[in-house]
């Protein structure tokens, strides 16, 4: 399954402190932790390698302070990284001028930002327009677009409401509309779920999935809650002090994390949840029955109803038809109460 | 900054344990400062050193003199080639007075061809009733029916009280002198905010330009441009511009980063980010601003008049010197009006919430019925002014006056109470002013050189230190070391009562709603009206001099004293209240252990406001006979002499700075002693 890199970052430094730049060569490019503290430096980003591919939910995760709001930051240009390289689709992103680096956020860049950032002066309406008026488009045709946009995630009728009188969920799915009314490829989310109720946060992921189901846009999106992370991620970067501890699917992180910090996270995490039948399943024995057929991106815990009441083992199908392998309850049961397996 | 923080060694078998080390210090300076200013005289007769008591003549620097003539060279014989530098004042004149004769022309005068008493009118003025009118349509656009019924009141008063004409002339000034200050402060705002160097290159212009009394400027905008309207204009908005560049440049600073974020992602280019993200996120900030523009400008009509500006001010002015109570009163009280109109109806401006759209599919008149009405009513009343003469000026005859009332009001109290205000007026004096003036006029000016230095230095670092010691040399070496000791006297007794007053009513209004609510709206209309109105009651109980210019720097000083109380105890962390109840505290205990400690930060910074304001005060109190620096101002203005008013102006600004400084470094350390910073 080789993707496209639509972003390719290698090597990104992003240090805070005085002459962060002459720091950087004097100790050829990779500081220790201990020239850092020697020298009052903060290493908000430290050497981070990232690849991301066409179509897939790359995310970010990290605690506060780890610095995954740099890192997006310095994928976006927000911040100037202090050292390292960023391509995107070809062209050095840390060279160019202001003029394309323009032309890219308004054409293909979009960005969703935790407390919404929403314009308080304009309408539902004049927010999600906004991008493309500072375009330049003209009013009929942006606003049409926003019409439409703001439809999608939901909010129809409330187009001439101002940002304060809608709940937080609400203000988001207009930051979200705003976001692509420019049909982005690449859309950044910075922590979008986490200054909402919990209730809310779930909805709101939901809401998230069924739009990149419909749209396939390459997403990088951060967070800090590891079950928000597991539930939506391709691929799940996992951060530490400006460093990168991991970069795996939410399986491989489960079951090969690469640290103890990581280790850390996945033990409380119910694996049922993020452990896909593709990865459980077993040779298919020619003359055994079987209930059915289940789809391999399935999770064991969302499978488990099924395979509880039937008798019968279930095969298990990619989504192209060809039949991998299949699960019978114990191994399933095995998985959802975190026994070992095999 | 540790060294300076204040350590406490352990006391010595239980006495003097208040004597730490940091009281040691200012008590020997005290002690040290008494002395001498008790027996300079004896000792410079002992030693026949007259040099100890006055700043030898002969080393005087004539700064004053240098500055005449520099400002001689400007008017006189500067010139670019082409043009001269009378020119460009000229010139700058002209932009300014086009503006202001088409608003005045529109508000009173109407349109006139031909000159004097040829002059035809071809436009008439608007009508009173239709000025009236769209002061009450803005009113209710930006809050509503109560807004709009004050605003109403405000000018039918000065229509009905006789003042409409003059009250007309100062509208078109704050007109005009408001949207140059509001746009220009705008602009140095963002400038400012953009770039470092700009920010850092204004700064101390700023602080000089809100320091330097007013008096002091008035005199080269006077020499440069004349007497006149426009020399005003000029002086007003030079005076009400700092704020609203200061307050430009907090409001962009304080405009959320993700919303910057979200605009540059949303590929907004340098202009468009600030023009339609960060300004209109910042409006509400900034027209907090505009409104510190407009109250400013009022603040100035009084003091523009000195220099050519009329309508109510002058009148203001002219029935001071005449005594005439009555007049003073009424026009003072026009200008209150005023001001209490347009800081409301500005303010409103600021906190309006915005409001959904008007439906589209209605016709224009009937989606904007204000706009309408007020475009109706301001036709008809001015056409019906060309006929029936009730609606061009309010009649003359019809109009009602309260100055009889004041002066008799007036004349009762100082027969019935002259006694009991005459008993306070000597007790204060006796007690309190006299003693303190002898102190501080007493200080011979090496030692008062040199104790500033060390107390500025003990605050804030030994770069303070000398930076105030070199303002006080300054101040000695123009000869003004007597008259500076005198502002010094008058500030500090003042500082001291506005603090005793205001202090217990702030912690007062902070621990109870209602007291707060009481003291809140006075202290609010207090703040809104100009300076200047406060001498007008003051003059007439208790006559000119030390005395009454005391009580007027009290009244005007005493606001921000009590916010700032007010604010400190209301911020307190609601917990360690808690603990302190919990700990079983009584009120008393609750207030001296735990709030006013923690108060202490905001206590004074509110001193710090209290001295600046009682600073800027004491110059205009100059006009009852004060023998301070402001005198000095003051008289450099009645003589057009650039050079001594800018050298004394300076002279009151060096005392500011010093004054914020210190204090601002005295709060910083007790912000760090709480860990608060």
């Amino acid at each position: 399954m080789s993707r496209n890199v639509m972003l390719d970052c290698s090597n990104v430094w992003k240090l805070y402190g005085p002459q962060a730049d002459a720091f950087l060569t004097a100790h050829n490019g990779a500081p220790s932790d201990a020239d850092l503290a020697k020298a009052k430096m903060i290493g908000a980003v430290r050497g981070a390698d990232v690849q991301i591919q066409d179509g897939e939910i790359f995310v970010i995760m990290g605690l506060s302070g780890s610095g995954k709001s740099t890192l997006v930051r310095c994928l976006s240009r927000l911040v100037e990284p202090s050292a390292g390289a960023i391509n995107f689709e070809g062209q050095d992103l840390l060279t160019i001028s202001e003029t394309d680096l323009i032309e890219i956020r308004r054409k293909k860049m979009g960005m969703v930002f935790q407390h919404f950032a929403l314009l308080p002066h304009l309408t539902v309406l004049q927010n999600v327009a906004f991008p493309l008026d500072v375009q330049g488009v003209d009013r009929t045709t942006r606003e049409a677009r926003a019409h439409e946009m703001i439809e999608t995630v939901g909010l129809k009728g409330r187009e001439d409401y101002y940002p304060r009188q809608l709940s937080g969920g609400q203000q988001q799915r207009v930051g979200i509309a705003r976001s692509l009314v420019t049909e982005p490829d690449l859309w950044f989310l910075d922590e979008p779920f986490s200054a909402l109720d919990p209730l809310i946060r779930r909805e709101m992921q939901d809401e998230f999935l069924r739009l990149q189901s419909m749209l396939k846009k390459t997403i990088v999106f951060i967070t800090h809650d590891f079950d928000e992370a597991i539930r939506l991620a391709d691929r799940i970067a996992v951060m530490k002090d400006g460093r990168i501890e991991q970069t795996a699917t939410p399986e491989e992180l489960m079951t090969n994390p690469a640290t103890p910090y990581v280790a850390e996270f996945t033990r409380h995490v119910n694996r049922s949840k993020v452990v896909k039948l593709r990865s459980i399943a077993v040779p298919v024995d020619p003359d055994a029955t079987y209930a059915g057929d289940l789809p391999a991106r399935m999770t064991v815990a969302e499978a488990m109803e099924q395979i509880d009441a039937a008798a019968h083992p279930f095969k298990v199908v990619e989504a192209d038809g060809e039949v991998i392998g299949a699960v019978d309850a114990q191994t399933a049961i095995s998985v959802m109460i975190g026994r070992s397996t095999k | 900054m540790t060294d300076q923080v204040v350590d406490h060694p352990p006391p010595k078998g239980g006495k003097a344990r208040w004597l730490t080390g940091g009281r040691l210090f200012w008590l020997i300076l005290l002690a040290i400062t008494w002395a001498a200013s008790t027996w300079s005289f004896a000792l410079y007769k002992a030693l026949d050193a007259r040099w100890i008591v006055r700043f030898p003549k002969a080393y005087q620097i004539p700064v004053d003199d240098w500055l005449s003539d520099f400002t001689k060279w400007l008017v006189e014989d500067l010139s670019f080639g082409w043009f001269t530098f009378r020119d460009i004042t000229r010139f700058i004149a002209s932009l300014i007075e086009a503006p202001y004769d088409l608003v005045r022309s529109l508000l009173l005068d109407g349109f006139a061809q031909g000159q004097g008493q040829q002059a035809v009118e071809i436009v008439p003025a608007l009508s009173w009733i239709a000025i009236i009118f769209v002061f009450v349509a803005l009113a209710k656009y930006a809050r509503g029916w109560k807004l709009a019924a004050l605003v109403g009141t405000c000018f039918a008063y000065l229509a009905i009280f006789g003042q409409w004409a003059s009250a007309m002339v100062t509208l078109a000034s704050v007109l005009i002198a408001v949207p140059i200050g509001a746009i220009g402060g705008l602009l140095l705002g963002i400038a400012a905010y953009r770039s470092v160097r700009v920010e850092r290159l204004m700064r101390p212009v700023l602080d000089l330009m809100q320091t330097v009394p007013v008096f002091a400027y008035l005199v080269p905008i006077l020499v440069l441009f004349g007497f006149g309207p426009v020399a005003a204009l000029i002086a007003t908005v030079i005076y009400a511009m700092p704020p609203m560049v200061r307050n430009t440049t907090v409001a962009l600073q304080s405009v959320p980063e993700q919303l910057i974020e979200a605009g540059k992602m949303m590929g907004c280019k340098r202009r468009q980010l600030m023009w339609k993200v960060m300004v209109p996120a910042a409006l509400p900030s900034i027209m907090v601003g505009v409104n510190q523009v407009i109250m400013l400008t009022l603040n100035m009509v009084i003091i523009a008049s000195m220099i050519g500006a009329g309508g109510l001010g002058y009148d203001v002015l002219t029935s001071l010197r005449r005594l005439d109570i009555g007049g003073g009163v009424e026009a003072g009280f026009a200008i209150v009006v005023m001001a209490i109109a347009l800081d409301r109806l500005s303010q409103a401006f600021a906190e309006r919430q915005l409001r959904p759209q008007p439906d589209k599919s209605l016709p224009l008149p009937k989606r904007y019925p204000w706009v309408t009405a007020t475009i109706v009513v301001v036709v008809c009343a001015t056409l019906a002014s060309l006929f029936i003469p009730f609606f061009r000026v309010y009649p003359i005859e019809q109009a009602l006056t309260t100055g009889t009332i004041w002066e008799s009001t007036i004349a009762w109290i100082n027969i019935n109470f002259f006694d009991a205000i005459d008993a306070v007026k000597t007790f204060l004096l006796t007690w309190l002013l006299l003693p303190v003036k002898q102190f501080f006029g007493g200080i011979p000016w090496p030692v008062g050189i040199v104790v500033t230095g060390l107390a500025a230095g003990r605050a804030g670092g030994w770069r303070l230190g000398l930076l105030a010691a070199a303002m006080m040399t300054f101040i000695a070496a123009t000869g003004l070391w007597n008259k500076a000791m005198i502002t010094i006297y008058l500030t500090s007794v003042a500082v001291l009562l506005a603090s005793v007053i205001g202090i217990p009513l702030g912690i007062w209004a902070g621990q109870n709603a209602r007291a707060n609510s009481v003291i809140g709206a006075i202290i609010d209309t207090l703040q809104t009206l100009p300076s200047f109105v406060y001498l007008i009651p003051v003059i007439m109980l208790f006559r000119v001099g030390d005395f009454s210019a005391l009580i007027a720097i009290v009244l005007y000083a005493l606001a921000p004293a009590v916010r700032y109380a007010a604010h400190g105890i209301r911020s307190i962390d609601p917990e360690l209240i808690e603990v302190g109840k919990v700990a079983g505290c009584t009120n008393w205990q609750l207030l001296r252990r735990i709030k006013l400690p923690l108060a202490a930060p905001s206590l004074l910074l509110g001193l710090n406001q209290t001295i600046m304001l009682a600073l800027s005060m004491l110059v205009i109190t100059a006009l009852v006979g004060t023998r301070d620096l402001g005198q000095e101002v003051y008289i450099a203005l009645t003589k057009a002499n650039v050079g001594k008013g800018i050298v004394a102006g300076l002279g009151v600004a060096f005392l500011a700075i010093i004054a914020d400084r210190v204090v601002n470094a005295l709060a910083r350390q007790s912000r760090e002693r709480l860990g608060l910073e």
